[in-house]
């Protein structure tokens, strides 16, 4: 089970609070109808899926309810950063400092 | 190699058994090949037999980084079933179960196949509804598959608690009684054994670092843990580390790897008859020969390659199984362990040709490749050596999700992998 830091209840609580609501920085564009097929499935179906640091959505569902982002090793499950949404995304270069 | 048969059986049991050579042999690796294929998996290993089988291309080197099975071929619990709702789903797996039925011949290797029967639960309305669905759209697909009263099903598994009581009652039950099990590790040494005797070069330990196109974009090869070796064609099957590979080649994946388990219990007497899932309480159960009872938990919420997964996940499933076999309540889990699966926006795989030139990728089977093990290799062969689709696989195209042609079991309720 992860321990989860909550940016907005800044406490570590158990996974089971929160839903995964997958990659982050995924922008939705303000003019959907004219997005090309390729643009739009890269919006919708391309994902990174990186083995390493991964930028991921979570939701505070049995809590605050809100969302919010992480940086997350998906080789160790272990959590780098969370951080509030829209806040920017940090960079990978500070972060693979910090994989253990 | 030698045949196994009653009578070389019979013989090295006179002699102690020292008769017997190595199953597969364990090549130098050469300069360069004419197709390399990625993962020494089930699949790929079906794939590179196919090659060699059915396309005379004998000159093919299955590259795998850790040992031969060891991926999720040796961590899935071994249910084969084809009662898919979709046309193309539906002919894609009844094609590898047609294949099943012969395989233990066809490649003169005990895969233990055992059409035991897998019986999927309804516990709501919309179950029902859903199974029966299913049913008919299976009946129009050529696919066998059936639907029992809550009765028939205790019948055909009597640990099945059928107690109108229970939280999430059983309210019949959709059976396919050409669906069961074979023996996952022996599917993979059955492959590899029948697939080097043909000439295919089974190399282990080596790890692919690159993949090397030339200056028209084409593939060239691959760069590996044991120095580059050169190819026109390579064939990825990676399973859950699909998208790292692709992207050695700069191509983006519809793709998602997550962490999928699964649990064996203590050995016991023979107790458990057919294979069970539940989609709606999420369990599946069976009994190996061995004796253990094989149960698949979820998959977590999360992406990670770790192999690893949350312990919720294994005791949601338990408790599941504590509610429909409450005769397993006291049972002891042996070990649990996890394996990661790509898993595609629509739940179905993909089995095809890629933009770049020479690249073929089989990948996608999320929770549920296994099954498809024999129909995979074979229509994937095809695609490599053909240069196009088998027309099994042409809806499994990487296309689909730029033109909306999407095979979307995900939608199709109640279809569990």
């Amino acid at each position: 089970m992860l321990l989860i830091r909550c940016p907005y209840c800044e406490q570590d609580l158990p996974e089971l609070e929160f839903a995964n609501a997958g990659e982050a920085h995924v922008v939705r564009s303000s003019d959907m109808v004219g997005l090309s097929d390729e643009e739009f499935e890269t919006f919708f179906f391309i994902r990174e899926n990186p083995k390493g640091i991964s930028f991921e959505r979570w939701r505070h569902v049995h809590g605050c309810g809100r969302f919010f982002n992480a940086a997350r090793d998906t080789v160790s499950d272990t959590f780098l950063l969370t951080y509030k949404a829209g806040e920017p995304k940090p960079s990978l270069d500070d972060l693979e400092g910090q994989k253990k | 190699m030698r045949k196994f048969s009653a009578l070389s059986l019979a013989r090295e049991a006179l002699r102690s058994h020292k008769g017997w050579d190595r199953q597969w042999s364990s090549p130098e690796l050469k300069k360069s090949y004419d197709v390399i294929i990625v993962g020494a998996g089930g699949h790929g290993l079906a794939t590179a037999y196919y090659l060699a089988k059915e396309h005379g291309i004998t000159n093919v080197a299955v590259l795998e980084k850790g040992w031969l099975g060891g991926g999720n071929t040796g961590r899935n619990t071994t249910i084969i079933r084809s009662n898919y709702l979709y046309p193309e789903s539906a002919g894609l797996y009844n094609h590898a179960v047609k294949l099943w039925e012969g395989l233990s011949q066809e490649l003169n290797y005990n895969v233990m196949f055992s059409q035991r029967g897998v019986m999927m639960l309804a516990h709501s309305v919309h179950d029902v509804q859903v199974a029966k669905r299913h049913i008919h759209a299976n009946r129009l697909s050529g696919v066998d598959n059936e639907w029992l009263t809550p009765e028939e099903a205790k019948a055909y598994c009597p640990p099945l608690s059928i107690s109108k009581s229970a939280r999430y009652p059983v309210m019949g039950a959709a059976l396919q009684r050409r669906g069961g099990v074979a023996r996952h590790d022996a599917v993979a040494w059955g492959y590899a054994r029948a697939a080097s005797d043909l000439g295919v070069d089974i190399i282990q330990k080596c790890e692919v670092t690159g993949i090397v196109r030339d200056a028209s974009g084409a593939i060239s090869g691959v760069e590996t843990s044991r120095g580059p070796i050169s190819a026109k064609k390579v064939g990825v099957v990676a399973a859950g580390h699909t998208s790292v590979l692709m992207a050695m080649a700069g191509l983006q994946m519809p793709l998602e790897s997550y962490p999928l388990q699964a649990l064996v219990s203590e050995p016991v007497k023979p107790i458990f008859p057919c294979v069970v899932m539940s989609n709606a309480v999420h369990a599946y159960i069976s009994q190996s020969d061995k004796g253990e009872l094989v149960i698949g938990a979820g998959t977590d919420s999360y992406l990670s390659y770790s192999q690893t997964g949350s312990l919720h996940i294994l005791t949601h499933t338990l408790d599941a199984i504590c509610e429909l076999y409450p005769m397993f309540s006291r049972m002891k889990m042996l070990r649990t362990w996890g394996g990661i699966v790509d898993v595609t926006p629509d739940r179905s795989p993909i089995i095809a040709k890629t933009p770049v030139d020479g690249l073929y990728v089989n990948c996608g089977w999320g929770t549920g490749g296994f099954k498809a093990t024999p129909g995979s290799g074979h229509v994937f062969a095809h695609t490599i050596a053909q240069d196009r689709p088998h027309a099994i696989n042409t809806g499994f195209h990487l296309d689909r999700f730029r033109n909306g042609r999407l095979i979307d079991e995900a939608a199709a309720a109640a279809v569990a992998h």
